[in-house]
């Protein structure tokens, strides 16, 4: 059967059972638009390429799937920059399709010219300038071979305009070896011999904890690192890209670890003589100043790349597997540390003396923003998928949302985006229909992507944006406060430009705002019960609020500062 | 107007704190970008890079990489070098176990038969060989260890308007020992 390039692409996406392609399209990618009218693959019309890079992300961590996202050469190409280099920091499975002037034009400085494959080689796990049309199901399948196999990762085809106007032979390549990767060798045997010394490791620990991070969800590993816990009885704490990876009402979890994390979960790493980091990679985030972080632990490292062992923090043993596979052998194993008695005693103080706290809610407002989210959550029918930008109320939202479920938290980790909640809870809310899907963001943050709110108005993507808006770049802010003696600069945004409620109308939502406490009720009660369009609420929010606790950037976690409330006591 | 200096730049040689690393990648545009761009992004020095046509295969080809054991731990290096898709296969040889040679080639201008008689003993004393001659100048080979050429690079260094290149060094297993991969 004699194929365009074009057609091929497309039918290579759908041999790859891809649903949905997050796009926008432009000259050099035109030809690979008109075949997608025939395609059964739904397109989602983004506003900016940014935002489809994002959206594709979203869908990616709320369903497990690689999220694809296809976008024009030059301009297009490098607006979707910022998406791939998230994706890359947090090993999120991402096809991104580029097009590209022709090969006869390559080099030439022709019209929307763009080096991509140059400029993306060191934030993508790899990607492609596809030479021939012949080659464009290889490299489709390849590519999401690479996307979604050993530490998932943005993966980029670069398409020639000449390529996908040219005819090919169709073929689709059937078995591993016909990707032609002959570099590519993601899993490795587990090493039985590692397992018995974690074994060991894990029978003398005293003090021991289960360091959760995004490779436990990457893995699938949840169930299993419930098994896993209730059997050992150690303690769990999860970063904030393994938020979900257990459930946060279990007795056993501590929260979050690092820079805001709980006071039990950042202590317990600390005094702690056995880290077991399971898709964990020690951030700095994390870690605070690494020579002070946890001096005592030995430290077992499981995760699927090795390149993580011995980065920052010596390993004592390593697993180069993924989580679900290293638990289960270190469960059939019989890991069992001594009793854990004393060591659950000194944790519960340490969680009942500094739990998660803020300050009383004041009646007529302004209001407080962690009690904003958690308004939202009670109110949250079970399941729901929380999204969030990147700056104070992503911090409030890990800490005050109850997550329960994997794939339930949408967020910025490692790259720490600001505008990704908005076009992310939009991807999310297209993978899981079924799901409600909120997006707690800064008004900061919502002011980078607002207006792919215009494209979940017009795809019918019923996503809820709350904006706790506190008039400023919060997180600056509190940095400016705490660290340079109240010297604001430029960090004030305004509580009333732009007038959200009226911006989210132009925009096809529903604009909500609440003022005060009984507002706040209201609206998210009226919000719920829009399952139309998408709903944008202006929470004003208390500009003085700062996320606590806190470990300063380059302090040790010993120096953590909990919420001003309690203070003064002996820590 | 004057030349400038020649060797003004300060001469690094190869410390001893380096491995050889001798790496199989497929033969596709922009493998050596991924490699250069890799250590330039992560900070890993290399002090010398070769790279041809791999022996058996015309798909790959073979880049023997001198990197400085100092600038990161040689597990991060070859965990993060081992990541890049187009790398086939990666094996290390520490200096002890391996056979190292490097070529230089180095014109130097004689202007007078004092120079003439100080090159010719520099060339005697370092095993090189004169490669070309002409009325005012002569170019000099030498193969042979790096630590070799160091020595004639240095020697070289005195006789002014020297122009010099080395190749960087290509590396195997001493027989009777093994990389690890
Ligand atoms: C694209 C981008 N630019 C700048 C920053 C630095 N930054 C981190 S948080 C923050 C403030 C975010 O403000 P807002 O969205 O209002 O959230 P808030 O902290 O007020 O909750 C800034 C500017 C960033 N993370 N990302
Ligand atoms: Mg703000």
């Amino acid at each position: 059967m004699q194929l365009t390039g074009a057609q091929a692409l497309i039918k290579s996406l759908e041999q790859q059972g891809v649903e949905t392609i997050f796009g926008l399209p432009g000259g050099a990618i035109l030809p690979v638009y008109d075949p997608l009218l025939d395609s059964p693959i739904r397109h989602i019309l983004a506003r900016h390429e940014q935002g489809a890079g994002h959206m594709a992300e979203g869908y990616a961590l709320a369903t497990g799937r690689p999220g694809v996202a296809m976008v024009t050469s030059g301009p297009g190409s490098t607006n979707i920059v910022t998406p791939i280099g998230n994706a890359h920091m947090d090993s999120t499975p991402l096809v991104v399709i580029t097009g590209q002037v022709a090969t006869t034009s390559i080099g030439t400085d022709a019209f929307q010219e763009c080096d991509i494959t140059g400029i993306t080689m060191g934030i993508t796990k790899h990607n492609f300038l596809v030479q021939s049309a012949q080659e464009l199901p290889r490299a489709v399948a390849a590519a999401f071979h690479l996307a979604t196999t050993g530490r998932p990762g943005p993966v980029l085809i670069d398409v020639p305009k000449d390529v996908s106007q040219s005819m090919m032979e169709w073929w689709y390549p059937e078995t591993l070896e016909e990707l032609d990767l002959p570099g590519y060798h993601p899993t490795r045997d587990l090493d039985e011999e590692a397992v018995a010394r974690a074994v060991q490791l894990i029978s003398r620990a005293e003090r021991p904890v289960l360091y959760v991070g995004g490779g436990t969800l990457k893995s699938g590993a949840s169930a299993a690192l419930l098994a896993f816990a209730e059997a050992t009885r150690m303690p769990v704490v999860t970063t904030l890209m393994a938020r979900g990876a257990f459930p946060d009402s279990h007795d056993q979890h501590l929260g979050m670890p690092g820079m805001h994390g709980t006071y039990a979960a950042v202590t317990a790493l600390q005094r702690s003589d056995l880290l077991v980091a399971l898709g964990a990679r020690f951030d700095d985030r994390v870690t605070g100043r690494v020579s002070a972080f946890a001096p005592g632990a030995s430290v077992i490292h499981v995760d699927i790349d090795r390149a993580e062992f011995n980065k920052i923090r010596h390993a004592d043993v390593t697993l180069q597997t993924d989580v679900g596979t290293a638990l289960a052998a270190l469960g059939d194993a019989g890991a069992t540390p001594a009793p854990l008695d004393a060591w659950w005693r000194e944790i519960r103080a340490w969680r009942a003396q500094y739990p998660l706290t803020y300050d009383e809610p004041v009646v007529d407002g302004p209001l407080r923003p962690q009690h904003v989210i958690e308004a939202i959550a009670q109110r949250a029918e079970p399941g729901t998928i929380v999204a969030s930008g990147v700056g104070q109320h992503q911090m409030w939202t890990s800490q005050f949302w109850r997550f329960d479920e994997p794939r339930t938290w949408v967020n910025s980790g490692g790259a720490g985006t600001m505008g990704f909640g908005v076009p992310a809870a939009i991807g999310a809310k297209v993978g899981r229909p079924d799901r409600a899907v909120w997006c707690i963001d800064g008004d900061g943050c919502f002011q980078m992507t607002a207006q792919e709110l215009v494209t979940a108005r017009a795809e019918r993507i019923p996503i809820k944006v709350a904006i706790l808006n506190n008039a400023y770049l919060g997180m600056v802010r509190q940095w400016q406060e705490m660290f340079y003696d109240e010297r604001y600069s430029e960090v004030y945004l305004s509580a009333d430009l732009p007038d959200y409620v009226k911006w989210a109308e132009a925009m096809g939502c529903v604009g909500l705002r609440a003022t005060n406490v009984k507002e706040m009720a209201d609206v998210i009660d009226e919000a719920n019960a829009i399952n139309d369009v998408p709903v944008v609420i202006d929470f004003r929010t208390d500009t003085s609020e700062k996320v606590f606790p806190m470990v300063a950037a380059g302090a040790s976690n010993d120096d953590i500062m909990v919420h001003p409330s309690q203070r003064g006591g002996a820590r | 107007m004057t030349p400038p200096e020649p060797f003004a730049a300060e001469i690094v040689h190869t410390p001893v704190r380096h491995h050889i690393l001798s790496v199989l990648v497929e033969n596709k545009a922009g493998v050596l970008a991924r490699i250069a761009g890799l250590f330039a992004r992560r900070g890993f020095n290399i002090y010398s890079l070769a790279v041809a046509p791999a022996e058996s295969d015309a798909r790959f080809s073979r880049v023997t990489i001198v990197v400085d054991a100092e600038s990161a731990p040689l597990e991060q290096i070859v965990g993060q070098l081992d990541k890049l898709v187009n790398v086939v296969a990666i094996s290390d040889l520490a200096p002890r176990d391996a056979l190292e040679r490097e070529l230089l080639l180095a014109s130097v201008p004689v202007l007078d038969s004092d120079t003439r008689a100080r090159l010719l003993d520099t060339i005697a004393n370092a095993g090189a060989a004169i490669v070309d001659v002409d009325a005012s100048a002569v170019t000099v080979m030498l193969t042979g260890t790096p630590s070799a050429c160091d020595d004639l690079e240095r020697s070289l260094e005195s006789f002014p308007g020297v122009e010099l290149h080395r190749t960087g060094r290509v590396a195997l297993p001493r027989l009777g020992r093994t990389a690890t991969a």
